[in-house]
Formats: C-alpha cells, sequence, structure tokens
C-alpha cells in the first residue's frame, strides 16, 4: 500500500475509534483542522512508527526541523523518512 | 484576608473569550449566579460547568464568601458527581449546564455570563480551593490549597502592557495559576473556549497582543504545528506540567526568538516550585539548596519539596497523608545528575504523563482485564513526540481467543467505553505471555 494511503487509512481509523468527523484529507488542509486532536495525533504516530518502521518527529526535532502543519507535509514528512 | 473580589487590580482583569469580554471588576456589584451569593455564605461550593468562562466568573464571585470551591475541570463527567459532592460534602453545585440525574443531594444553581446588578456580601473567608487530580482507582483525588498556597509564588509588578493567555484548562493547576497571575496583575486574559479549535484561538490571541503565554510541552508542539503559530509573538512563553525536552525549548527559540523561554516546575500538590529560564532542559544542581522559599531534597532518586506553596492535604478518607511528618510533598518525579544539571527520568511509581494528564497503569489494566478474552496485560509508556507520551499494552489472551486487528480494535473499544480518551492505549499488542513475580504480579521493569 502507497505510504499516503497507509497514513490517510490511519486518520481515518483513529477519527473512528475517537468519535471525531474527519474533514476530507485534501493536501493543504491544516493538521489542527482535520478533525483529529492532539491526542488523536500522538496515537497516529505511534500506530505509523509500528507500521512504517520511522518515527520522523524526533530527528526533526534533534535537528530543530519544523514539524509539518499541513496533511500533505505530513505525508512528505513521512515519505522522506521511509525513503532515507 | 486575601480574596479575588478584593483585590485591588481585579478591575484591570478582563476576560477576553471568543463570545466577548468579561469584566471580572464586575463581579464586585454583579452576580453571575442566579440565587443571592450571601445564600452560599460558608458553604461547600462544586462549581462544574462546561466552560471555563463561567466557572472563572463563579470562583471570583464566591472567593472569600464560600467555605471549599471545588474546581471540575473538562473531562469530569456526570458519572463522577456524585463521588465529589459527597468527599468535597458539597451543599451545591454551580454549573451552565441543567441538572442531570446523578447530582445527588446538592442543590443545582445555574451561573450565566450575563451579569446581573446585587448586592454581594463580604468576603472575609479563607476559602478551600479544592483541585482535582488523577487517583489510581479512577476516581479523582481532592487536593485542598487556599489562595495564600495558590498565589504565594506570584509576584505582582506592575504590568500595564501585559495579555495573557494559556492553552490551559484554567481549573487545572496550571491553568490556574495563569488565571490568578492575570487578576493579582489586573491584565487581560485571553481564554479559548471548551470548542475554540487551536488556529481560531491563536488567531484571536493573536488580535489581543498577547504577550505572556502557558501550555504544557504538549500544548506547544501542537500550536507550533499550527500556522496561526506565527501569527503570535509572545515577550514570555511558559511550560509546565510535563517535562521540557531540549527539542521542544529549542523549537519555541527558534519560532519566538525575542521570548522570554521559561519551563516551571510545578504540580498539584506541590505547588509552584521553580522556574528554569537559562533555555536548557532540567535544571541547575544548585537549585537543591539555593532557591528562596522551597527546600528541596532527592529521597531513592525521587524530588521531594517543603515550602509554603505546598496544598495542605486530601480530602478522600482512604488517601494517604499528602505531606511526610518532615512536611515535605514526595512529588514521586525521579531525578537524575548529570554534569552539574538535574534532569527529570520519568515517575517511580509508573504514573504516565500524556500532555500534562496523569494515566495509572493499573487502572487501564483493570479495564483490559475485564474483557473476557484477556488473560492478563501489562499497561506501559511509549515516548511520543506529540503528547510527550502515550500508553501501550502487552495483552495476553485466553488460550482459544484469537488475536488479530478486530480484537484490538474490540478491545480500544471497550476501554473507550470506560476510560477517558488519554488513558486507552494508542497500541495494543499481543503476546504470548507476561512475566509474573513471586507474588503473583506482572513484572513492570525488566
Amino acid at each position: 500500500m502507497l505510504i499516503r494511503n497507509v497514513i490517510l487509512s490511519h486518520f481515518e481509523q483513529v477519527a473512528k475509534e475517537q468519535d471525531r468527523q474527519l474533514e476530507p484529507l485534501r493536501d493543504n488542509l491544516p493538521l489542527l483542522e482535520s478533525g483529529l486532536d492532539s491526542l488523536c495525533l500522538a496515537i497516529v504516530v505511534a500506530r505509523l512508527e509500528d507500521k512504517l518502521g520511522v518515527e520522523p518527529f524526533s530527528a526533526a526535532a534533534a535537528e530543530d526541523l519544523p514539524f509539518p502543519t499541513t496533511i500533505g507535509e505530513f505525508v512528505g514528512f513521512y515519505q522522506v523518512a521511509v525513503h532515507a | 484576608m486575601l480574596s479575588l473580589g478584593r483585590s485591588q487590580n481585579l478591575s484591570g482583569c478582563t476576560l477576553r473569550t471568543a463570545k466577548g469580554d468579561v469584566p471580572l471588576g464586575l463581579l464586585r456589584t454583579h452576580t453571575c449566579l442566579d440565587v443571592a451569593a450571601s445564600s452560599l455564605d460558608g458553604a461547600s461550593v462544586m462549581v462544574w460547568t462546561s466552560s471555563p468562562v463561567e466557572a472563572a466568573m463563579a470562583l471570583v464571585e464566591l472567593d472569600g464568601i464560600a467555605r471549599r470551591l471545588v474546581l471540575c475541570p473538562r473531562g469530569i463527567g456526570p458519572d463522577l458527581l456524585n463521588y465529589i459532592v459527597e468527599t468535597a460534602e458539597a451543599d451545591a453545585v454551580i454549573s451552565d449546564l441543567s441538572l442531570p440525574e446523578e447530582a445527588g443531594t446538592a442543590s443545582w444553581i445555574r451561573c450565566h455570563r450575563e451579569l446581573q446588578p446585587a448586592a454581594v456580601p463580604a468576603r472575609t473567608r479563607a476559602t478551600e480551593w479544592v483541585l482535582l487530580t488523577s487517583g489510581t482507582t479512577g476516581l479523582p483525588k481532592l487536593v485542598v490549597h487556599t489562595l495564600a498556597t495558590l498565589t504565594e509564588a506570584i509576584r505582582v509588578e506592575a504590568a500595564s502592557s501585559t495579555v495573557w493567555s494559556t492553552f490551559y484548562d484554567i481549573r487545572r493547576f496550571g491553568g490556574l495559576q495563569i488565571f490568578l497571575r492575570a487578576i493579582l496583575t489586573g491584565a487581560p486574559l485571553v481564554l479559548a473556549d471548551s470548542d475554540e479549535h487551536v488556529g481560531d484561538f491563536l488567531a484571536r490571541a493573536a488580535a489581543c497582543c498577547v504577550t505572556h503565554i502557558s501550555g504544557t510541552p504538549s500544548h506547544w508542539r501542537m500550536a507550533l504545528m499550527n500556522p496561526g503559530a506565527k501569527l503570535i509573538s509572545p515577550r514570555y512563553v511558559r511550560l509546565s506540567g510535563e517535562i521540557a525536552d531540549q527539542a521542544i525549548l529549542n523549537h519555541l527559540r527558534a519560532a519566538y526568538p525575542e521570548a522570554q523561554i521559561l519551563h516551571a516546575f510545578a504540580s498539584t500538590e506541590a505547588g509552584v516550585a521553580f522556574e528554569v529560564a537559562d533555555g536548557l532542559a532540567g535544571f541547575p544542581e544548585h537549585y537543591v539548596s539555593s532557591l528562596q522559599g522551597v527546600q528541596m531534597k532527592m529521597q531513592d532518586g525521587s524530588l521531594q519539596l517543603r515550602s509554603s506553596r505546598l496544598a495542605l492535604r486530601y480530602l478522600n478518607r482512604d488517601a494517604a497523608p499528602l505531606r511526610s511528618s518532615d512536611g515535605f510533598v514526595d512529588t514521586g518525579d525521579l531525578v537524575e545528575l548529570r554534569d552539574g544539571r538535574h534532569f527529570f527520568a520519568g515517575r517511580r511509581d509508573g504514573v504516565i504523563n500524556i500532555g500534562g494528564l496523569k494515566v495509572h497503569p493499573e487502572e487501564v489494566e483493570a479495564v483490559i482485564n475485564r474483557h473476557p478474552g484477556v488473560f492478563a496485560s501489562l499497561v506501559r509508556t511509549r515516548r511520543n513526540p506529540i503528547t510527550g507520551a502515550v500508553v501501550t499494552a502487552d495483552v495476553a489472551l485466553r488460550s482459544g481467543q484469537k488475536c488479530g486487528p478486530e480484537l484490538e480494535r474490540e478491545l480500544i473499544g471497550f476501554c473507550r467505553s470506560s476510560l477517558a480518551g488519554h488513558k486507552v492505549p494508542a497500541v495494543i499488542q499481543f503476546v504470548p505471555q507476561l512475566a509474573i513475580s513471586e507474588t503473583g504480579k506482572v513484572i513492570r521493569h525488566g
């Protein structure tokens, strides 16, 4: 499955579990307007670490690189990390 | 006697909310309640509102009048009302919600944002302020403070251009500190309403020219992931409630190069202990012996504190004493000394901190173990870049029970039905067995 699809399916699954209404996940949608709160995003990141074997936030933080702010940036963040 | 209603700077403090401004000084001559405040003279009063704004108004109005004010933060559902009413011996519940079935024997008093002129009785009592914190059994612990213990760390300075804001719920310790700072210094406070998105809140904070803003490291990580974070330009950024790691301190420095960035160590029981302003994680070794008004010691690697800012006691009947015989509070936070600096290294009792909210692993395990397919479970923490940590569970199943994604989803739904969202495991792993000690308990470490 494409990394994008893996990520978006996790957004949908977590939204369902946490009774959250998810906005249509277009690339320029700000992450925090997706309908997921910080806890939901934390769950998505934990599960993606198991599924994809990467957790790109810690490395970005160590290098003072900015965190993603939109859905498109979030997907790109993981695509770069998986292919690194 | 200090009371909020008699604070000389109260009239300078306006709550700036998404639904308009609330000048708190009006509460000297007006009421937000639908009963006379004098009827609550000497009463134990629980404040259980959906919005922090109504709670703030009720607290200002009744401090010095009520004998006890119990602050219920967001997330305290009606199922806990009875327990809190009984434990706090509450005579009345103040709420912006309709009377639920679970209200028990306390009288139900509505509060409103629209103020009515009223005669307000003299504010002469040293009201007990009771804060709620998470307990092992799933029932909250009720922690007693006074306005004196809560405000002892606050320095009142002339702050004509200060505008406060916080990501916290002001009914929790970290947020209450900011609420009280705004009142005592007479500064406006920009408050998020309960249903306001982070992006909208940041845009509003920017429009209000916020200069001082506080939150947990998790609040800040989320804020920095929002384009709205670029709109504000605070002079003072404060973190507390969780371990501030170097990464978040560096991120904030990069985002707000002009700001003073400060992380504070505080807890509901220990009050505000100290602040660290050098931009580095942990705290300098010399703090242990050089803090004014706060004594600090390490016992079994855990930080112990004594000061006039400590809470007085728990109200729960079955609770252990809040302070040891020599007057120290054991924070349960483990610290390690490296190169002249103390660093926080997690909790001695295994309590997990999710974005500033406590999770006791035993409480989550008890729920998982109630599932008929589960033999035993072990709840642990996993580091997380968004909330600092998340809860994970290793689950051993009964023989014949098949594992798989469906059961994982079922167990998560099972936990959701009886636990707050932050306590539900983010990840469940099925394991063949869990290590059991000679005493028959699941081994937590090693």
